[in-house]
């Protein structure tokens, strides 16, 4: 039998953002009918490569071919005229259309809506008969579900007569139910014929979904192997690029009282949706407590709640005194005097001023404290110096109080927030996705700064999307999902299974 | 990373962006047949020339100190206050009010009282489209826009039915009383043994206005309230998660921002026409603008901007003079400074960016 | 009050109103498409000046026309330039083009004609004069519609009827046909439109250059139809009455014509200040009348009379991201 061609093939790809070099040489073979997984860190340089299939960026220096024909792809135009579709991890639709109208938009036929919109009502019944993809055509897609939108993405390729499907992270956003429904579509594609490309930085959907699994690291391919000739081990040790011992050093927890009692937590949005629906959990002090949960199920308002930016109902009370949860002193300012430190999930968003210089970071939060005014004015000398003995203490690189926030690695920006909030010595710490977008050097001292701090007896609260952290770093773990905690297990005592289970909502 | 140095980046960029401004000027007044080097010089010896040159540049880079400070306050709130017009006409009614309804002893205390009024009324002008933005989200570059229109037809209506005295057909308040009469820049000058013209219109005020721009200084760069307005202005998820309240930083920002543009007042009112007439700001709210953009916010580069735009001012009266170029000349050139230091930034920048890299890689 | 009275206000509501109208459709195109346009009354004023100025060289109030369209869109390139190509702040390139426009002009009617900033005023066929529609002046006995046509919807320059018909076509155009959809859409997501491979900056420029056609001939309209030639700072906020319209309508096509026939009827109202002291009994100060729209806009943005949601992507420049 004649080798059949890759449906995509891609030889030396290379590409440079500035001094950043995105992907460096990379060649990959993607075999027509299968489901081809790239994994890698964040930051490994997947999604700038899907991106240049997909005609969104130029690659410096590579050659493309689909089906055994080289191709230029310089748009998305011409991407989709290769048929390549890609289902982005930030939905590209406009909220306020119809799905139909999403669907057609770019494809239309001819000048006038009206007859592409019947054509295209038609096409959508025939694929949803075809690959068991039902979603209600005249439907606004502001009022779908994130699972639903993710199908009109899927719909949108499929309409374009994509043979080729590429998926960036696409269960970020989604329940493990919603994943596994997901992972059965792409089946049902494969068995069609559709070639799919899966990008994730999870081990588990590559080892449940894929055949091949190509693995990334620092912009560069570093292997392609089959994926039953290989183990989550060795993937995650192709990824990071030595072998990673999740595990931290740490004693057992000697849990003192309660610091944090949360009772019958309630957090209503902004467009009026429950994200937390009457939580009850208590931190003790000398003990880290871990929420696990896929992302989106009510951990980020907890976080929001308890950092005094966002409105609850219910009661919280710290160290046996009441926080207050919606008036005058529901504000960060009035946590932080209670002894409340936050290391939030998205610290350029929230953490930062990238702008700011890393001195005027430290302040951040603390800028109206005592020790940092002189008089009416601010005592900048006495931040600097601050800083710079921070910075010593937390070993970041390089130590200069003067350089903007946005010139340090992701790491570095993690231990100016890190120090800044572990030095005020709180009463809880509240951390969010603490090695997000972090190097694995940052990684190990992030959390031995954790634990040395929760063996001071003082009570952490960490929210990680990541379970491995959770059972590195947690003493006790509880899983939310769809704003409710299944439930709580100490961490000697469960898996990643368990908590698999509990996090898709099923269990206890 | 920093693609472009910081010397550069306040330098450079808006220096570039200046001398685009003067090529396309001069060639405008090329298009229309004069000669731009004799323009300048006329310009140059109007404007600077003399003291009376002088004391008209320094009269109107007054005002624009006012109201150049006034958008950067809100720039760096992340607002776009374009409401100065307006702010600075209620300024210019606290002024009038404040000198005409009690009969002052001493100018210093007029100046004083007067000084509190303007910022008030022009503070409290800023105040509605802050609250709208801050409560409601309204933009607020629509809402001052519009004050700024409605500003006109209060005062309309004021001057016309309520302040014009008597007998009167002029839509102007009475003259104010000789007591309230500020020291020019002659009187205080003179003091000292410095002769400067008696005629030109320059004053106290100026003084007012350069420590306007060291107390902005401090406020923003010395104070946590100057932190916070800078934070908010970055990141407002950011400013939240620090505990500063998104509401009362656009309040505050925007009080100080109408207050600062409502003092001009005392400059053009209080100091040169001794009464409130209809058309008194004469666009210096939207100067502004250009002043802000050019001093990139910061107080010192504000001062620059508006000692360069008085002069342009004064220049470009004199050309209108003595040369068949109308004044309207200056309003060509501010449109282009706002242009390019303002929307075209970009146009400037990404080049630079270029440049800076290669010369990088050269030294790696 | 009498009948005729008030034919003659609605008259010259529909006169003042039209240069809205087409501005604000303008503005609508521009903002539906995420470019917000405070530029709109610079763009009148310039198009103002050139078809009054070429008008008056030339003779030709079409060749004006099209001077001004020329202008106009000259303007919307900059904008475009500005805000689509060097993604900048549109709200401060809007800004500068109106001052551009509020010197040049005067610069160059100064040195066109040296009459201190203003044209010749136009005579014949430098004007859009009045159309008088089929049957008027045989249907102008035919007690109330009679005086209705022959008055009140016969007689008004072409560019009124282009105004009028703008309505319907912008309509059909935003709702009905590709384009529509598309430019909808970029201005709600442009991320959705660039990756199904269509050009965000090709239809945004698009929305920019029909925004500068119809700022051109609301620009003709003031000072070829309204008035005979230009006079410094002729457009007098009109531009920003636009926008206030556009917000006021909500950016829909319909609600556009509505808000400007109701600014219109406030201009009206300014310069018979006897009507409305016979219709309420009261006297209204003709500035309250001025700043009625620029109030009614402030409460409409602030959301207590229904809520104007902007176009999504409004005032944000696109950038690609991953």
């Amino acid at each position: 039998m004649a080798e059949t061609a890759p449906a995509i093939e891609l030889k030396g790809i290379s590409k440079a953002f500035g001094p950043v070099q995105a992907n460096k040489d990379i060649s990959i073979r993607v075999m027509p009918g299968t489901i081809h997984g790239i994994i890698g860190e964040n930051g490994a340089g997947k999604s700038t490569l899907m991106s240049i299939l997909y005609g969104f960026y130029k690659a410096d220096k590579g050659e493309i071919f689909i089906a055994g024909q080289k191709t230029e792809i310089p748009d998305s135009q011409a991407a989709i005229s290769a048929g390549i579709g890609m289902v982005f991890q930030h939905f590209k639709l406009v909220e306020n259309f119809t799905v139909l109208e999403n669907i057609i938009l770019g494809a239309e036929d001819g000048g006038l809506l009206r007859p592409s919109l019947a054509k295209a009502r038609k096409s959508l019944l025939e694929l949803e008969q075809e690959y068991g993809l039902n979603v209600d055509p005249d439907a606004v897609i502001e009022d779908l579900g994130v699972g639903m939108q993710q199908r009109v993405e899927i719909l949108k390729a499929l309409y374009r007569k994509a043979d080729i499907l590429i998926l960036d992270e696409p269960t970020g956003v989604l329940t493990p139910a919603e994943a596994d429904q997901l992972f059965r579509i792409l089946d049902r594609l494969r068995e069609e014929g559709k070639t799919i490309i899966l990008i994730t930085h999870k081990l588990r959907e590559i080892m449940e979904a894929t055949d091949t699994v190509s693995v990334m690291r620092r912009g560069e391919m570093t292997a392609t192997v089959k994926t039953s000739d290989t183990s989550p081990a060795e993937l995650a040790e192709l990824m990071v690029g030595r072998k990673v011992l999740l595990r931290v050093d740490k004693k057992p927890a000697t849990p003192g009282d309660v610091v944090l009692d949360i009772k019958g937590l309630r957090v209503v949005d902004e467009q009026k949706v429950e994200r937390v629906k009457g939580i009850d959990l208590q931190v003790r002090a000398g003990e880290i407590v871990g929420i696990a949960g896929v992302a989106g199920n009510g951990q980020s308002e907890l976080l929001e709640v308890l950092g005094g930016y966002a409105k609850a109902t219910g009661s919280v009370s710290l160290n046996g005194e009441a926080l207050d949860l919606t008036g005058k002193e529901a504000d960060g300012r009035s946590r932080r005097k209670r002894g409340i430190g936050h290391v939030p999930e998205d610290r350029q968003r929230e953490g930062l001023i990238m702008d700011f210089s890393a001195w005027e970071n430290t302040a951040f939060g603390y800028h109206r404290s005592e020790a940092y005014q002189s008089g009416l004015l601010l005592n900048n000398a006495a931040i600097r110096d601050d800083t710079a003995g921070k910075m010593e203490r937390f070993d970041v690189r390089p130590p200069n109080p003067a350089l903007a926030a946005k010139s340090f690695s992701g790491g570095n920006q993690q231990k100016v927030v890190l120090a800044r909030e572990i030095e005020r010595n709180p009463e809880l710490l509240l951390v969010g996705q603490p090695t997000r977008g972090v190097d694995i050097g940052a990684i190990e001292f992030i959390h031995q700064q954790i634990v040395a701090l929760r063996d001071q007896g003082k009570a952490i609260l960490l929210v990680s999307v990541e379970l491995e952290e959770i059972l590195a770093l947690a003493d006790r773990v509880a899983v939310m999902f769809d704003g409710h905690i299944m439930g709580e297990r100490q961490s000697a005592e469960t898996d990643e299974k368990e908590l698999g289970l509990l996090m898709a909502g099923v269990g206890s | 990373m920093d693609v472009i140095p910081k010397w550069a980046e306040v330098i450079l960029v808006p220096l570039i962006s200046l001398i685009l401004a003067a090529i396309l000027s001069a060639l405008v007044i090329l298009a229309i047949g004069e000669d731009p080097v004799a323009a300048v010089n006329l310009m140059v010896t109007g404007a600077l020339g003399s003291t009376y040159g002088w004391g008209y540049t320094l009269y109107y880079a007054t005002n624009f100190l006012f109201t150049g400070l006034a958008v950067s306050v809100a720039f760096h709130a992340g607002l776009f206050n374009i409401g100065g017009e307006g702010q600075a006409m209620l300024g210019g009614l606290g002024v009038a009010l404040a000198c005409l309804l009690i009969p002052w002893p001493h100018w210093t205390i007029a100046l004083l009282a007067a000084t509190v009024m303007a910022g008030l009324f022009g503070a409290a002008w800023a105040a509605i489209p802050a609250f709208l933005q801050a409560k409601r989200g309204s933009h607020i570059v629509i809402t001052t826009i519009m004050f700024n229109f409605i500003a006109a037809a209060v005062l309309n209506y004021i001057l016309v039915n309520v302040m014009r005295p008597p007998g009167s057909m002029d839509p102007a308040s009475a003259r104010f009383p000789e007591a309230v009469h500020l020291p020019t820049l002659h009187d205080i000058l003179g003091v000292v043994g410095i002769s400067f013209s008696k005629a030109a219109p320059a004053n106290i005020t100026f003084l007012i206005a350069i420590a306007a721009c060291f107390l902005v200084w401090l406020l923003l760069w010395r104070t946590w309230l100057g932190y916070e307005i800078r934070s908010y202005g970055k990141s407002e998820p950011a400013a939240k998660y620090a505990g500063i309240s998104p509401v009362a930083i656009t309040m505050i920002a925007m009080l100080i921002s109408g207050a600062l543009a409502g003092m001009m007042a005392i400059n053009n009112v209080m100091g040169e026409a001794e009464r409130l007439v209809l058309n008194a700001v004469e666009g210096a709210g939207f100067i502004g603008i250009a002043v802000a953009l050019m001093g990139r916010s910061h107080p010192f580069g504000v001062f620059l901007a508006a000692i360069l735009f008085g002069f342009l001012y004064q220049g470009g009266a004199e050309l209108a003079l003595w040369t068949s170029i109308p004044r309207e000349l200056i309003v060509v050139i501010q449109a282009l400074v706002i242009l390019f230091t303002g929307a075209l930034d970009n146009m400037v920048r990404m080049p630079l960016e270029k440049l800076f890299l290669m010369l990088r890689r050269r030294d790696a | 009050m009498d009948f005729l009275t008030l034919i003659q206000l609605f008259d010259s509501t529909i006169r003042l109103a039209t240069p809205l109208l087409l501005a604000c459709l303008a503005g609508l195109f521009s903002e539906r498409a995420g470019i917000f346009d405070i530029g709109l009354e610079g763009k009148m004023l310039a198009a103002a000046f050139f078809s009054a100025a070429i008008a008056a060289i030339t003779g030709s109030v079409w060749l004006g026309l099209l001077a001004g369209m020329a202008a106009s869109v000259a303007l919307s390139l900059l904008h475009g330039v500005a805000s689509i190509t060097f993604r900048g702040n549109q709200l401060i390139s809007g800004v500068a083009i109106n001052f551009l426009a509020a010197g040049l002009t005067v610069l160059i009617a100064q040195d066109w004609f040296q009459q201190g900033g203003r044209t010749p005023s136009l005579m014949g066929g430098g004007r859009f004069e009045p159309i008088t529609l089929p049957f008027a002046e045989n249907l102008a006995a035919v007690p109330f519609l009679g005086p209705i046509y022959s008055e009140l919807i016969s007689g008004h320059s072409i560019l009124v009827y282009v105004a009028f018909a703008m309505v319907p076509l912008t309509w059909w155009i935003l709702f009905r046909t590709r384009f529509g959809l598309r430019l909808r859409a970029v201005g709600e997501n442009p991320a959705a439109v660039d990756t199904a491979g269509v050009s965000v900056v090709g239809l945004r420029y698009a929305a920019v250059l029909i925004c500068g056609i119809l700022c051109g001939i609301a620009g003709a309209y003031l000072s070829t139809a309204l008035q005979a030639g230009f006079v410094k700072d002729m457009s007098a906020g009109r531009g920003f009455i636009a926008l206030a319209a556009l917000i006021f309508a909500k950016w829909r096509p319909w609600y556009a014509l509505y808000a400007t026939l109701l600014f219109g009827l406030f201009g009206a109202l300014e310069t018979r200040p006897d009507v409305i002291q016979n219709i309420i009994g009261m006297k209204v100060q003709g500035q309250l009348l001025g700043a009625l729209p620029y109030i009614m806009t402030v409460i409409i943005l602030a959301g207590f009379v229904g809520k104007a949601v902007p176009p999504r992507a409004g005032g944000e420049p696109y950038v690609k991201e991953r």
